[in-house]
């Protein structure tokens, strides 16, 4: 008898909380997925493709849904594996050699001289960075390529070359202070 | 009244739930990275501490004990907490989006956090009232949520800190766990109860 | 003209090092055999050059156009010839090369046609653009762009103009030698800021290390008639930063984040007063500026040196002595080591400090930080850096931001006073420049993306608009022919069919501008087979026909193997 009591107690109560939680997850619905958001800002945006995805938003897609691994950027360098397991709770791990090598920064510049005008290195490019024409010279506005690369294997003529980016004042930075550099061959004046 | 209040902070500071009950470690070094989840999961244990001890109290006083159904505790405490997480989460996240980001996966793990049900056994142990139930509860959470935003504190610190290789990580954060318990085992003088 | 005087928290006292460079009034340094002009030299836009290599310029002639509002003109420092326009090393702790103007003097110094300017009768917005022409910038070492500063605020009424005469940094005297020798034209200049920006008051602030250079400023004050006020203000440093001396001045305290014209403060070195006024009532615009030429050297002095001037040409007329091993230029405290000795002097430089290890010894090695908290009292701005360098260093950049790190003026209190040699400002402009760079790629990324999302929508859209025209064709052909059928009942083949005709042109059309490009490649590379001998030529035309039999390439082509191959 005490085992039928308790039984249905705890038969009653599961019924209850059961029907607290179906009714709570009807009136309390919500839709989308704010961590894709969130995975995308880290990812730099290159839409190169390097992660075997079609872009970067399909790509923190796929990382949301477990199905990407988080090193699998490029671009993005160490740095963006660090910010994306730190996000997302995950171990550190280096980038997958598969997917490519961090690289400088470099941006296509497009020889001029070669260029027979096809377009199509204009269709390859993801971020609309090159300007030009049928049957007219094309040329990549530096200050918008990311240096995806998709631009060098359309080219019919091989006239797209990466250059690597040339530090200037506006791009220089300060060095990590830990290693003391001393500036030996600067310390000759008059 | 001032038993009330010996009991809150006894609760707090001299039984801490965490560095002198040793439970909810698993909250404890798992959400102490960044102190902005602490914070969160702080604040969502609280809720759901303080909800967890009510509802258990009631439960085992108007429904176990008058049908002499003592030994189902455990089993029916984790049934409650669990439902009561669930809840919470689905009424935070339609209510208030901004605070369900900001506590994220943390929130379904509080069903796991063993202070969470070890809190309504102790006081069933120590045969306390209603209000004492509800005060013991809300206290341990307190003193969860205080344990874990100090410890989050130090590790954000311990972070930046050259410590030496064998020693990184985790390794660090026990030793850091441990000397905080330490710390905390000099309240022990406040108690009277 | 007693008044209150209001304090700043922290600041040090280092050993001043002035006299040595005061005893002797300015001197005009020499016309060096060439002069290396920066297009660079203010905060902002860089100036379009307007100048040819070969150019005769006169002295005082634009050679660099202002680009954009925060952007100062740019000027030939004496007349001669344009023989280069491209980067040369100029000071700066990079060591980097930016775009110069090389000017060989041909000695006459003819000036271009200089006028005086009636600013009372101009339009207030027509003396800023003259002044930005004129290339009047902060001397003080900001180098910003004044007329934007003389810009009064449309919300904000200007209570008080600041001039900043305190030069709280050891060594540097070449605003109190200024304002010694041409307090007149200083008042004069301060005039002319006070009639552009309407404040209430006008307050002078030299530090009472400098009792000479207060006298010279009250006298021409009382000459000129004007209720400008001198105050002397307590030596120490950093008192001429200008958030400080506008504290200790007026007693307001700017946050941070704010500018002081939100407070209706704005604040002016003396020797930028000074070039205003010569460019307004000269029409001078600034070519020279004044140099202190101190530290391990024998004939510390005050020069008037013309921008451009490299530095190898204008340190011996203080004769170093002979253990010196570097120039720093600017103070001891925020200075830096220039780069190269024959860098030239810009608009910034104010002081070179010749550098000798006995002079100032090489710091202790770095120890760790034991929070010992001296660098929060003599911070200036009230921060705390030990945390900022806490996090600075652990590459936190959000934990650093949040311990106002951007509030930080680099004056390095901080570092002088750490018991651990801490070089603290080199990890607080690590941490900057880590963060802008930052902030600038996910600008980049930002725009990448909206880029990235745009074009898809308009392929999609193409795309779109494609199929319903193909659809549109369909069903016309599809009609066209139903009616054929109706009409005729002949079944003659259609021509063969356009689409497939196109398509072959194209292809062919392809082919001759790979063609095309094939050779005209073979044209722009192979330069090192124009011009070779017969026998060469035959060898090399014997390898190509063994290439050809082993079908690796063909016969005209480069050495890169082909795509299309």
């Amino acid at each position: 008898m005490d085992l039928l009591i308790a039984i249905a107690i705890m038969a009653l109560g599961a019924l209850v909380l059961g029907a607290a939680l179906g009714y709570a997850a009807v009136r309390f619905k919500v839709e989308g997925d704010p961590i894709v958001e969130k995975i995308d800002a880290i990812l730099p945006q290159t839409q190169c493709g390097q992660c075997g995805f079609p872009g970067c938003k399909p790509y923190a897609e796929a990382i949301a849904k477990g199905e990407a691994d988080i090193n699998q950027c490029p671009p993005g360098g160490d740095e963006g594996v660090r910010k994306l397991a730190d996000l997302l709770g995950k171990e550190y791990k280096p980038l997958s050699a598969e997917h490519g090598q961090e690289k400088p920064k470099a941006v296509a510049v497009i020889r001029e001289e070669l260029c027979i005008g096809c377009t199509l290195c204009i269709q390859a490019c993801p971020v609309d960075a090159i300007v030009g024409a049928a049957k007219q010279m094309h040329t990549v506005v530096e200050s918008l390529c990311t240096g995806c690369e998709l631009c060098i294997k359309p080219c019919p003529v091989e006239c797209i070359d990466m250059v690597p980016v040339p530090e200037t004042l506006e791009t220089w930075k300060w060095k990590y202070p830990v290693i003391e550099i001393k500036p030996a061959d600067n310390r000759k004046a008059a | 009244m001032a038993e009330y209040l010996f009991l809150l902070i006894g609760a707090v500071l001299v039984n801490n739930v965490v560095l002198v009950k040793i439970l909810g470690l698993c909250p404890f070094m798992g959400v102490s990275k960044k102190l902005e989840t602490a914070y969160g999961m702080g604040a969502a244990t609280t809720f759901v501490l303080t909800l967890a001890t009510g509802a258990s109290f009631i439960i085992d006083h108007y429904l176990l004990i008058p049908f002499g159904l003592e030994y189902l505790r455990t089993l029916s405490f984790i049934v409650t907490i669990a439902a009561i997480v669930q809840l919470t989460e689905m009424v935070i996240a339609r209510t208030s989006p901004v605070l369900q980001q900001v506590l994220g996966i943390y929130l379904p793990l509080i069903t796991t956090n063993c202070a969470v049900l070890g809190v309504p056994l102790i006081n069933i142990s120590h045969d306390y009232g209603f209000v004492e139930s509800l005060l013991f509860g809300a206290g341990s959470a307190v003193g969860f949520s205080l344990v874990l935003v100090l410890f989050a504190g130090i590790r954000e610190r311990v972070e930046g800190a050259e410590v030496p290789l064998p020693f990184r990580g985790t390794a660090i954060a026990m030793v850091t766990a441990g000397l905080m318990s330490l710390a905390f085992m000099g309240f022990a003088g406040l108690d009277r109860y | 003209m007693l008044q209150k005087l209001f304090k700043f928290k922290g600041g040090i006292k280092p050993a001043y090092n002035k006299q040595q460079s005061t005893g002797e009034p300015i001197a005009r340094a020499p016309l060096p055999s060439r002069l290396v002009i920066p297009l660079h030299q203010s905060i902002g836009g860089t100036p379009r050059p307007v100048v040819a290599v070969g150019d005769k310029v006169l002295k005082g002639q634009l050679i660099g156009e202002a680009d954009g509002w925060i952007s100062a003109a740019v000027h030939a420092s004496t007349s001669g010839t344009v023989t280069d326009i491209g980067p040369y090393l100029v000071p700066h702790p990079s060591g980097l090369s930016i775009d110069c103007v090389v000017i060989e003097p041909d000695g006459e110094e003819r000036w271009i046609e200089r006028q005086p300017l009636d600013y009372r009768t101009m339009a207030p917005e027509a003396v800023r653009t003259y002044l930005q022409q004129s290339g009047v910038v902060g001397l003080g070492g900001a180098v910003f762009p004044s007329h934007a500063k003389l810009t009064p605020s449309r919300d904000v009424p200007m209570e008080e103009l600041v001039i900043n005469g305190a030069e709280c940094e050891p060594w540097i005297t070449c605003d109190d030698l200024i304002m010694r020798e041409r307090a007149a034209e200083i008042v004069s200049g301060i005039g002319l800021f006070r009639d552009l920006l309407q404040p209430k008051r006008v307050l002078i602030g030299i530090e009472d290390n400098k009792p000479e250079a207060v006298a010279a400023m009250t006298a021409a004050v009382q000459a000129a008639g004007e209720p400008f006020e001198v105050q002397a203000v307590p030596t120490l440093y950093p008192a001429g930063g200008a958030k400080q001396l506008i504290r200790v001045l007026t007693g307001k305290e700017i946050p941070a984040a704010r500018r002081s014209t939100d407070l209706g403060v704005q604040c002016f070195n003396v020797a930028t007063a000074w070039t205003a006024w010569r460019a307004v009532a000269h029409g001078e615009p600034v070519i020279s500026r004044i140099v202190t030429l101190t530290g391990n050297v024998d004939k510390p002095r005050n020069w008037e040196v013309l921008i451009g001037t490299p530095m190898d040409e204008l340190l011996p007329l203080a004769s170093p002595r002979n253990d010196t091993d570097g120039v720093i230029m600017g103070g001891p405290m925020m200075g830096f080591l220039i780069p190269a000795p024959d860098v030239p002097v810009v608009k910034a430089t104010n002081c070179l400090i010749a550098h000798s290890p006995t002079l100032f010894p090489p710091k202790p090695p770095e120890m760790p930080c034991i929070r010992c908290g001296e660098c929060a009292r003599v911070c200036p701005h009230e921060l705390q850096p030990m945390d900022m360098y806490w996090w600075s260093r652990a590459r936190n950049f959000g934990k650093a931001q949040e311990a106002h790190l951007f509030d930080c003026i680099e004056c390095g209190c901080c570092a002088y006073v750490c018991p651990a040699h801490i070089p603290l400002v080199q990890y607080f402009r690590f941490a900057k420049s880590e963060i802008w760079a930052r902030e600038k790629e996910r600008k980049m990324a930002e725009g990448a993306k909206e880029r990235f999302e745009f074009k898809q929508f308009r392929e999609e859209r193409e795309k779109a608009e494609k199929a319903e025209k193909l659809a549109r064709a369909a069903a016309a052909q599809a009609a066209k022919k139903a009616a054929e059928a109706a009409a005729a009942g002949d079944g003659a083949p259609p021509e063969a069919s356009p689409a497939a005709d196109a398509e072959a042109a194209k292809k062919a059309a392809i082919a001759a501008a790979l063609e095309r490009a094939r050779a005209q490649r073979a044209q722009v590379q192979a330069r090192n087979t124009e011009n070779i001998p017969p026998d060469k030529a035959k060898e090399i035309a014997e390898i190509d026909a063994r290439r050809q039999q082993a079908g690796l390439e063909p016969a005209v082509g480069t050495p890169a193997p082909g795509k299309e191959a």
